[in-house]
């Protein structure tokens, strides 16, 4: 058996297994983040190009953590659409990287779709860092595998996901996964930020209502609010958002008792979440969610470029 | 110079013809249509198994001259529509010069008698540079000839203006046509909003954002009593309000494309293809099947392509920086043929008429019939031709087609303007 | 991993060699190391690490001390994983510091060294042992690289067309044994497919 993907573009592409194997060994890679040398040679004479061609600073980051702790050689390629801003186009960008002899991509761009277009001009493998508001699937993956860890299960959970649905690669990739694994999804957002469509991403069910449905969630996963696109803004004020749909520590009550808190940062505190919400000691799994996506990055890298010379015979 | 096209049928709803006939044509005009005609010395044309109709228009392209000629120039553009059975084109003014004024009218009416191979009708502006805030010198316009004004491209935003333009134009014999978009509510919009800016993470072109302007369009058509020609309808419910303007006696037309009738936002799949997208966007398959319902019952007037040819460059790239369009002038006829007339839909007389009647009637043009005295702009028709399109072959500058490897049933072979050859059996006539 | 048609040529050990082997290989473990004092017992998965179990069973059971066990994955240092990939889901449990240690690692079959290679090189990632020692059930030849074993349960010679395999009952369901199998063309020449234990 070997792993049967050459890329992690699309989230919806994988199978309840592939996904369980992808969480699974991300589990085994926690032994090795844990000793002295944090480092094993896996991936030795591979290279990897880290083409973020939109700043990113946490993504990127994990990225290259889980590439150096597997020994591979990786490029940091770009930063502010560096090809674009000189007019190259991104055929030839991708053909520039690729006469280079590389591995694999890990494409970070502000537009949907790029990374299925680099995996069929390149021919080597692609993973989808995040592609403009489309997906963003180890992501998805590292929340599973925070969800699994912290719940021992996926299956039947209810989660909700709260916020700028509509402009969100997280939940692009999240919503789907998580149907994939058989959990419940409810979409939590003012209508002026859900998509024309949610039950397409794999929403179960919508609503404006937080408190009518907080106190089912097993898991209440709280998006970025983007401060930044406040221009012609979906909300009256911060003010307001985190009234109606702030995690606030009034709302801490209405909360399962085990229920836990996910975002995938940077948080925007006393916005989508309340300091007592983002530090509870039970109940925010915040931390380990960073901690996940060197783990799920690391497992991705090993499955998608394991046997990947097969054919040549060693 | 004598010219005998014998034993096609010849198919004309305007005189009640669709029968198998001779035509002879002398001077550019037609002398007679019957049988077993006969002619002193000439030039005789076998045509049996051919279909001849009235030369067919096309009222909406974009031949990118001036301004644009590394995407389609008005040599190119003029030869892919005699190619795709096109005897004239209506030129868009959205070209850098935008055709704004009466020497830009002139410029592209000398280009198109120096190099064109079919007919080129002038649209002019409606406002200055297509900013939609200073009306165009619409006047010296139509004293040059034009009789048929758009922005197309854009919406024009502002209602105040748009009655002001349709106003000041309704003291002229002209139309005024629209391109319908809000852009308030369109904004960035790449894709129909819906399941498929949805499924791709884009921002959605919702269909209010065009039925709004067509709201507001026949609206102040009444107000103003100016002709209206709303182009390239995508939506049912455009459609409807176009139906009950008509309903009402108001002077409105509209036009719908090819791809809007027989491509969908389902095509668009996840390798993003480019060419799919246009300006409106593909809509549902619902819109689709409500705008052939419309083709059959008559609100649709014509079928125009929105032949908007773009470099391999500029479309091979990221879908949201790609621009907007696709070419249609050489599958036009052929998807018509294929999808509507040989499923039994519509019969040749309705596609005469959304294809060369109704459009030469609109931009008040000359009318072309199957009758003695008429200008002789002809198609030839072989219906029976199996094909599949390729950009090999083409003759457009441009590959951005959303038909590209299509299978079709019937395509023009032969074209005449004034009676000359602008096609032989497929072949442009240089 | 080769599902071909495989056919039992031999068996070479039976259940009750495999017991003794293990009985014997303890005692000479004590008997070189001369005690039980900083010893520990590593085993490869898979295989390997159940008998490191049944050894320090023994060792401990001899010495009445409990000897450190720990089992070790080697998959991430693997020289084939760019070629032959084989995704599964176990990890290192060795919980216990291995610094200064004489560290005895276990494996079933030895052959071309590749893994004991890759097995070394994991171990040094984790911790500095005073001392590496190799106890192997069954030493089948064919060496690809210097490595030898210090404590071997029996030595099998076998062709490379061969493929000697150590089957377990409290994994495999049959009666433990080692067996010589003929391999199919093509196929390659590995450990016998141990049921992923999901969810164990």
């Amino acid at each position: 058996m070997t792993f049967p993907h050459r890329h992690l573009i699309d989230i919806t592409e994988y199978s309840r297994d592939d996904i369980m194997l992808m969480l699974e060994t991300a589990e085994r890679f926690k032994e090795v983040n844990e000793r002295r040398i944090k480092q094993v040679p896996t991936l030795k004479g591979t290279t990897i190009v880290n083409m973020f061609n939109e700043p990113s600073t946490r993504t990127r980051s994990s990225f290259e953590m889980a590439e150096k702790r597997l020994s591979a050689n990786s490029l940091n390629f770009g930063g502010s659409s560096t090809s674009t801003v000189k007019g190259e186009s991104l055929s030839d960008t991708v053909e520039t990287l690729c006469a280079y002899k590389i591995d694999m991509i890990i494409v970070r761009d502000k537009h949907a779709g790029v990374p299925r277009k680099i995996a069929d001009l390149s021919g080597v493998h692609v993973i989808d860092a995040g592609d403009g508001k489309h997906q963003h699937p180890t992501q998805a993956l590292l929340d599973l595998y925070s969800i699994w860890q912290e719940k021992g299960t996926l299956e039947g959970l209810n989660v909700g996901i709260v916020g700028d649905i509509a402009h969100s690669r997280v939940c692009g990739s999240l919503l789907p996964a998580l149907k994939i694994m058989g959990a419940h999804t409810v979409a939590i957002a003012p209508p002026t930020l859900l998509p024309a469509c949610p039950d397409v991403l794999g929403a179960d069910e919508v609503t404006s209502d937080l408190d009518s449905v907080l106190p089912d969630l097993d898991v209440v996963y709280m998006l970025r609010v983007q401060r930044e696109r406040l221009e012609g803004a979906p909300f009256p004020s911060l003010r307001e958002y985190n009234m109606l749909y702030g995690l606030t520590q009034a709302r801490d009550r209405l909360m399962r008792p085990d229920a836990i808190v996910c975002h995938p940062g940077p948080i925007n505190r006393g916005v989508e979440l309340d300091s007592f919400m983002a530090d509870h000691p039970e109940r925010s799994v915040i931390l380990d969610q960073v901690y996940a996506g060197i783990l799920v990055r690391m497992a991705a890298l090993y499955l998608l470029l394991g046997g990947s010379n097969d054919g040549i015979d060693a | 110079m004598a010219l005998m096209l014998k034993g096609a049928r010849c198919i004309d709803p305007q005189v009640g013809l669709d029968e198998v006939c001779d035509i002879l044509i002398r001077d550019g005009k037609i002398v007679s249509v019957g049988h077993d005609l006969t002619m002193e010395k000439g030039v005789t044309r076998d045509l049996s198994g051919k279909v001849i109709v009235p030369g067919l228009v096309d009222m909406h392209v974009h031949l990118r001259e001036p301004g644009y000629e590394q995407k389609e120039d008005i040599a190119s553009g003029t030869r892919a529509a005699a190619h795709g059975g096109f005897t004239a084109v209506c030129a868009m003014p959205n070209t850098d010069p935008v055709i704004d004024n009466a020497v830009g009218v002139e410029y592209v009416k000398a280009r198109a008698k120096e190099v064109g191979a079919c007919r080129v009708i002038v649209s002019g502006a409606c406002t200055k540079s297509l900013g939609g805030e200073i009306l165009a010198e619409m006047g010296d316009m139509h004293a040059h000839g034009v009789r048929a004004f758009t922005d197309d491209g854009h919406g024009i935003q502002d209602a105040g203006m748009m009655r002001r333009v349709m106003d000041y134009a309704s003291q002229f014999d002209c139309v005024v046509m629209p391109h319908c978009q809000d852009d308030s509510l369109v904004g960035e919009g790449q894709v129909n909003e819906g399941v498929v800016s949805t499924r791709l993470g884009m921002l959605g072109w919702p269909a209010e954002g065009e039925e709004l302007e067509i709201a507001r369009d026949i609206a102040l058509c009444r107000l103003t009593g100016c002709p209206v020609h709303i182009q390239h309808i995508t939506t049912a419910r455009g459609l409807e309000m176009v139906r009950a303007a008509k309903a009402e006696g108001l002077p409105v037309t509209c036009e719908v494309t090819p791809h809007h009738m027989f491509l969908t936002e389902d095509d668009i799949d996840d390798t993003y293809p480019t060419a799919l997208k246009v300006n409106p966007p593909l809509r549902t398959s619902d819109d689709a099947v409500a705008l052939v319902a419309g083709i059959v019952d008559g609100t649709v007037d014509a079928i125009v392509t929105d032949h908007a040819p773009h470099t391999d460059w500029e479309k091979d790239r990221e879908f949201e920086l790609a621009p907007f369009g696709m070419i249609g002038l050489e599958t036009s006829l052929a998807s018509v043929l294929t999808n509507l007339v040989h499923k039994g839909i519509i019969g040749y007389d309705r596609m005469i008429e959304l294809m060369a009647v109704a459009p030469r009637r609109i931009l008040r043009e000359e009318p072309v019939r199957l009758e003695a005295g008429s200008v002789a702009d002809l198609t030839v028709i072989d219906p029976d031709a199996e094909w599949t399109y390729a950009r090999e072959g083409s003759y457009s500058k441009a590959g951005n087609s959303g038909f590209t490897g299509c299978a079709f049933k019937g395509k023009a072979t032969d074209a005449y303007v004034g009676g000359y050859a602008t096609m032989e059996d497929g072949v442009v006539v240089e | 991993m080769g599902n071909g048609p495989e056919i039992i040529k031999s068996v070479c050990m039976d259940a009750e060699d495999i017991e003794r082997a293990m009985t014997r290989m303890a005692h000479q473990i004590l008997e070189v190391n001369k005690g039980a004092d900083d010893l520990a017992i590593v085993g490869i998965y898979t295989r390997g690490d159940l008998l490191a179990r049944k050894l320090q069973e023994r060792i401990s059971s001899i010495e009445g001390v409990d000897v450190p066990l720990g089992a070790l994955d080697i998959s991430f240092y693997r020289d084939d994983y760019m070629t032959h990939f084989a995704p599964e889901v176990h990890s290192t449990d060795i919980p216990f510091s291995i610094d200064g240690k004489t560290v005895v690692l276990v494996d079933d079959v030895l052959y071309t060294g590749r893994t004991i290679r890759a097995a070394l090189d994991a171990l040094m990632d984790i911790g500095r042992p005073a001392r590496v020692e190799l106890a192997v059930l069954v030493d089948r030849g064919h060496r690809e690289l210097p490595i030898r074993a210090d404590f071997v349960g029996k030595n099998v010679p076998s062709s490379s067309d061969e493929s000697v395999r150590l089957f377990l009952e409290e994994v495999d369901g049959i009666a433990s044994a080692v067996d010589i199998l003929e391999v199919a063309p093509g196929e390659r020449v590995g450990a016998a497919p141990l049921q992923l234990r999901k969810g164990e």
